[in-house]
């Protein structure tokens, strides 16, 4: 008997992430081992995953194969290099948080390098198998990591929603996922896309299948009306996994989404793209609209994150070269300006806070100039302004529609981004033009109000009273802001970088 | 022989049981019992479509024992986040899970 | 030698950082002297591409100098690069020349703050940073060779707009001010975004840089490409424009932009940025011309603009807001040139407004100096005696804006007219007349008010003092410029029009056709009458018999009030979005809570033949929401089925 050849190089970057998973709880079972080793081998690892992604996808020739279930393509890759950004970013971010909540910082970091292999996975399958094998190690990690902060009911509740819906969605999912296989004989998705070309014999199961496979992607990426758990969850979850999470699954989930709908199913085009498109449209539309009467920044991001999965639907619905290319643009641009803005948040949270009202940034351009600067530059990304990465992200998802014929989809966006603008200026508003609230009395009480008061302030913020005042920024936070900033400035400076090299990377899936 | 259809009527009709269950109930284990439902009602379809439709490929079982491992580890994953919850609320009533809404 | 045109960026970017980060060790008032230097260097440059370009033929007078290639995605492929033309070299002459002049002023005048209080180094360092800021996206938005790299420019001076507005933000006002500018010009922008997104769809095979060049040669050669969609695109600029440039009906937003510090007004909402509109639509005119229509349109919206927003600065006693509104009239005079095809017309009011204008605001700025941030044009008065620098300068420049004969505006505004009458459009030349005049009374209302007459309140007369040398030093400069800027384009011998030969030419159209000798001067004549009757006018309402003005305003009280509250254009916004808001919570509130909670129930009730116990549905959040998925999967399988059934 001969074994068939495993070529497992194709899964360099998750075998390396998981290795270094698994190290981490070794290295966290042995007594007296430090909080800044365990980062940094996580750290290491993800940049290493991240470097043999992109040493892989510079290989010359036929993409390498895992037999039919995984392939090492540029479009996996680069979605590998999406998912590395957001969960260095996150890495960095927990660093300072999570020994605030948690004793067992080892398991955090495992934890996340797992969801890490899975949702690297996402993008590599080729097979329905794997990608619910991936789709599931990633959500089993992330319920546990919602529900990291122990001593936080909320927590708890947001892990407990986020896994009850996750697993009823993945039910879905697989149910569209057997539909599928009954529909073409077959779970590999190239084979689905030949059976189908020569029309299906049963189109009946084959249109609940993927009514079915929208309702488990539509869940992970946050679409309407499959978004009701995001609002809740991500201010529950301790904000360095939110921030994670934000970008890094729904960058995995649209790496699924987009190989599955494009490589297996393009015969069905013409009906699923309407129905994503109508969804889109809604999404965008509820997201922006019921952020803008948020004052909780964590739950406006959450809406907002909402709004961006219908920003990014649109590049899937155009169904292109260029639409697809689009998709994983914008997932890049929005992890560095997402995880970004969620970092500025962890960095103003106190001990024991649930939430950051938006009017405690009152003021941070006088306290903290650089932060406020930094959320300034994502605020203005995410709302689409020249030149930060999100204007090109949205510029080149909207550009892929209207080449696609999707004109009426592209101004509802464009509208939408509009609307968004007013809540995003509302933090800029508060962070450079409100005088600290907390302090206005005291200001009047001194007869010139804000002025002197934001001066006496200016060099070392007086904690209010019967409140613990935020940590002081460490240099890891620091670091993952800064990073992010770094990023969102940019890929708006020079987009054509990337541009040119996804364009080359979403060949593959067609 | 049993035709394929009548495999893929018990499947839909677990499906709406396991559905209706976790729409209906309110304790939390009652609903990730609706959701298993689902996944048995998957394993069935998966079964049959590989005997009856690709009798000499053996994915579809493959992929339901796969189903089997992972619906294993989801509920051990979801009774430890039930009894964490128990453990700060002293219930497991979804309706008491309601701290953030809106 | 205009290879090296990128180095116009390089000063003022340097000084913004040096500011942002050292600013406060710099300390006052080295951080304004860098700013104000930096933008110097600028100016040198611009003088080099202008005399750069002077030295090519005429034919050959449009360079482009690509920075690094900037997006390239299939076809869309913008670059980071420079077009240098006659055009843009005018337009970067202005930026950097008036800007120079007004950083000089604000070093002194930004000392104080808005209540005369010395103002901190931090937020004095950090004022010079926003206007180097503003330098560079105007340039940006200038200098731009393709329509993406205008529209960074564009978002750029908006933000920059918006910053500086809200300067003072310990004032409500201001805060709101910056806010209301910034939201307006969305409006704005998403037409500009969408009618980028337009052209690149019609023609992104032929023009897929989307530079100005190229979609010149695409129009020349083959137009019918645009044909289909330059009506929805240029009106859609237009919205972009009016904007931008504070027209009907996005002008809400300018007379509130004036609680932004006093140089700011003057160059963001008076001298530039404002002007961005009327560039991009001289920049884009071969398009309007393919539609036709539009022009039409930017005419009337122009006219509309230029004398609505005459009345109203009549019947506003506030300096800075009679300026304001001043200035969209003036913008809506530019509108009214391009709109008869007189490009070269508005581009010379263009440049002679920021002249004359920025010394107004700069003017106005002395005197809230020396009256410690009065504005009231009524409690003021015989201030001539005490400021006798900002009264000649501020003389020199209402008689420009009022068109007085042989200074710089009344050449400029009497070109527009022309090309107006020329163009047959009889009905907007009225309308402009009669605006000319309204512009005379006003101008000179703000020189007899103020800086005639008694003191109306003595405490603060006897506390007035002029302005040091550093803020009177430019006012004397731009009053030269204003006296003499007609030179620049005077009538038969047409300089300007001579350097702008080329834009003139692009445009399907074609180049207008110059009127008779006797035609032109008998227009020259009028509007000379016109200015001279307005001023007398004034002489007489406000000087001789002061209560003429107010029988004048019980006569027309209706109309008065009209105007005195903007046309109620701020009243039905504040509607619209007050109605929109309710919509926004109502809708919130519907999708997240209320609706969903229907639909349970009304599910519950149609699972109620499944059995028993039909409120079992109703059980808290979770279940809710695993409702929701539900019925958002039900959805798409009708939608699914829907198709089906229809595809059959």
């Amino acid at each position: 008997m001969t074994l068939p050849t495993l070529d497992l190089v194709v899964l360099l970057p998750q075998l390396i992430v998981l290795t270094a998973a698994l190290l981490v709880l070794v290295v966290d079972g042995l007594s007296g081992a430090r909080s800044w080793l365990l980062a940094g081998i996580s750290l290491v690892a993800l940049l290493a995953a991240g470097a043999a992604a992109i040493w892989l996808s510079l290989q010359p020739g036929e993409p390498r194969r895992l037999q039919a279930m995984a392939v090492a393509d540029g479009f996996a890759l680069l979605f590998d290099v999406v998912i590395v950004v957001a969960a260095v970013l996150g890495v960095l971010l927990a660093y300072q948080s999570i020994p605030r909540i948690s004793q067992q910082v080892g398991s955090y970091y495992a934890l996340l390098l797992l969801a890490v292999v899975g949702m690297m996975t996402m993008g590599a399958a080729l097979d329905l198998i794997v990608v619910f094998l991936a789709l599931e190690i990633l959500s089993l990690a992330l319920y546990i990591l919602a529900g990291f902060n122990r001593s936080e009911p909320r927590s708890a509740e947001a892990s407990l929603k986020y896994f009850l819906l996750g697993a009823f969605a993945s039910a879905f999912f697989l149910y569209g996922a057997a539909l599928v296989y009954g529909a073409t004989a077959s779970l590999n998705l190239e084979a689905i896309a030949a059976a189908l070309a020569g029309g299906s014999r049963s189109p009946a199961m084959l249109y609940l299948g993927i009514a079915l496979l929208i309702v488990g992607f539509g869940f992970k990426v946050a679409l309407v009306p499959f978004h009701m758990w995001t609002p809740d969850v991500y201010p529950g979850a301790p904000t360095p996994v939110t921030a994670f999470m934000s970008a890094a699954t729904k960058a995995a989930a649209f790496a699924a989404f987009l190989r599955l709908f494009l490589t297996a199913l393009p015969t069905a085009q013409p009906t699923w793209s309407w129905a994503l498109a109508v969804l889109a449209a809604v999404t965008m539309t509820l997201g922006n609209v019921a952020a803008l009467r948020q004052r909780e920044l964590k739950r406006m991001l959450a809406y907002s994150s909402i709004a961006h999965a219908g920003y990014a639907a649109v590049g899937l619905v155009a169904g292109t070269a260029q639409g697809a290319g689009a998709v994983l643009f914008y997932l890049l641009a929005y992890a560095f300006m997402n995880v970004g803005a969620f970092g500025v948040v962890a960095a103003l949270e106190r001990a024991g806070e649930y939430d950051v009202a938006r009017g405690r940034l009152a003021g941070l351009s006088e306290r903290q100039p650089a932060l406020a600067a930094a959320m300034a530059i994502f605020m203005f990304s995410l709302t689409g302004i020249p030149p930060f990465a999100g204007f090109f992200g949205k510029l080149y998802v909207f550009g892929a529609a209207v080449a696609a014929g999707w004109g009426w989809l592209v101004v509802i966006g464009v509208i939408n981004s509009v609307i968004s603008a007013y809540y995003y200026l509302q933090v800029t508003v508060e962070m450079y033009f409100a005088a600290p609230a907390a302090e206005a009395p005291a200001a009047a009480a001194a007869g010139k109000k804000g002025r002197a008061v934001a001066k006496a302030a200016a060099p070392s913020p007086a904690p209010e009273e019967g409140k613990a005042a935020p940590a002081p920024l460490s240099r890891a936070t620091a670091a993952a802001v800064l990073a992010a900033a770094l990023g969102t400035v940019l890929i708006g400076v020079l987009p054509a970088l990337l541009t040119g090299w996804i364009a080359q990377a979403v060949q593959g899936i067609f | 022989m049993v035709p394929l259809s009548w495999y893929l009527v018990l499947a839909a009709a677990l499906f709406s049981l396991g559905l209706y269950g976790a729409l209906s109930r309110r304790n939390a284990i009652a609903v990730l019992m609706g959701v298993e439902l689902i996944l048995n009602a998957v394993n069935i379809n998966l079964v049959a479509f590989n005997r009856f439709i690709v009798p000499a490929a053996v994915n579809g079982q493959i992929f339901a024992l796969f189903v089997l491992a992972v619906a294993a580890a989801e509920a051990a994953v979801g009774l430890a986040l039930i009894i964490a919850i128990y453990r700060t609320r002293n219930t497991v009533n979804l309706e008491d899970a309601d701290l953030m809404k809106g | 030698m205009l290879d090296y045109a990128w180095l116009i960026f390089v000063p003022p970017l340097a000084a913004l950082l040096v500011n942002a980060f050292f600013g406060r060790r710099l300390g006052k008032p080295a951080a304004g002297y860098l700013g104000a230097v930096a933008v110097g260097l600028s100016f040198l440059v611009a003088l080099g591409i202008f005399f750069g370009l002077l030295g090519l033929p005429a034919e050959e007078r449009s360079h482009t100098v690509t920075l690094w290639s900037w997006i390239h995605i299939g076809n869309f492929r913008p670059d980071f690069a420079l077009l240098l033309d006659p055009l843009s070299s005018l337009m970067a002459l202005v930026v950097t020349g008036v800007g120079f002049l007004i950083h000089v002023y604000s070093v002194e005048y930004m000392k104080l703050d808005d209540e005369h209080h010395q103002l901190d180094a931090r937020r004095y360092a950090r004022y010079f940073v926003f206007l180097n800021f503003f330098i560079v996206a105007m340039l940006i938005l200038v200098l731009a060779n393709n329509l993406v790299l205008l529209y960074l420019g564009w978002e750029g001076v908006g933000l920059a707009s918006y910053l500086l507005i809200g300067f003072w933000f310990h004032k409500p006002s201001a805060a709101d001010a910056g806010k209301k500018a910034f939201l307006v010009n969305r409006v704005g922008d998403f037409g500009m975004a969408v009618a980028i997104m337009l052209i690149f769809a019609a023609v992104g095979a032929q023009a897929g840089s989307l530079a100005f060049t190229d979609l010149y040669r695409v129009i020349q050669q083959s137009a019918p490409l645009l044909a289909g969609v330059a009506s929805t695109v240029t009106l859609l600029l237009l919205l972009a424009a009016t904007g931008k440039s504070a027209q009907i009906p996005l002008w809400v937003w300018l007379p509130d932009a004036m609680e932004g510090p006093t140089p700011v007004s003057a160059l963001i909402h008076a001298a530039t940025m404002v002007t961005a509109g009327v560039y991009m639509t001289v920049r884009m005119s071969p398009l309007f011309e393919l539609a036709g229509n539009t022009l039409t349109w930017v005419a009337w919206v122009g006219a509309l603009t230029a004398l609505m927003a005459a009345t109203i600065a009549l019947t506003k006693t506030d300096l800075k807001r009679i300026l304001a509104y001043s200035t969209i009239s003036q913008l809506g005079y530019m509108f009214l040139g391009v709109g008869v095809g007189g490009y070269v017309a508005a581009m010379f009011h263009l440049t002679t407004h920021a002249f004359f204008k920025a010394l107004l605001f700069l003017a106005a700025g002395s005197v809230m100096h020396a009256l410690h941030g009065e504005l009231d044009i009524n409690k003021m008065g015989g201030l001539r005696a005490k400021l006798p620098t900002t009264y000649r300068t501020f003389l020199i420049g209402a008689a420009a804006l009022a068109g007085f004969p042989l200074l710089s505006g009344f050449f400029s505004k009497d070109a527009i007219l022309v090309a107006t009458f020329e163009h047959h459009a009889y009905l907007l030349y009225a309308i402009g007349l009669v605006t000319a005049l309204l512009t005379a009374v006003y101008s000179f209302k703000m020189v007899f008010v103020p800086f005639w007459g008694q003191p109306r309140d003595r405490k603060l007369f006897d506390h007035a003092h002029e302005s040091p040398a550093l803020m009177t030093l430019p006012l004397w400069v731009l009053a030269a410029l204003s006296v003499v800027g007609g030179l620049v384009n005077l009538p038969f011998v047409a300089t300007l029009e001579h350097w702008l030969e080329k834009l003139v030419a692009l445009g399907p159209v074609g180049k207008p056709e110059h009127p008779a000798l006797a035609v032109e001067l008998a227009l020259l004549a009028v509007s000379a009458l016109v200015a001279l009757g307005g001023i007398w006018l004034a002489y007489r309402a406000y000087v001789q018999q002061p209560d003429l003005a107010v029988r004048i305003r019980e006569r027309i009280k209706p109309l008065h009030t009209l105007a005195a509250n903007g046309y109620y254009f701020d009243w039905a916004y504040n509607k619209l979005v007050e109605g929109l808001w309710a919509f926004s919570r109502f809708l919130a509130g519907a999708v997240d809570q209320q609706s969903i909670d229907a639909a349970v129930n009304g599910l519950a009730r149609a699972f109620g033949w499944l059995g028993s116990r039909t409120s079992r549905l109703e059980t808290g959040l979770v279940s809710l929401y695993a409702l929701s998925l539900f019925v958002g999967l039900v959805v798409v399988l009708g939608y699914f089925l829907a198709t089906a059934i229809i595809g059959r």
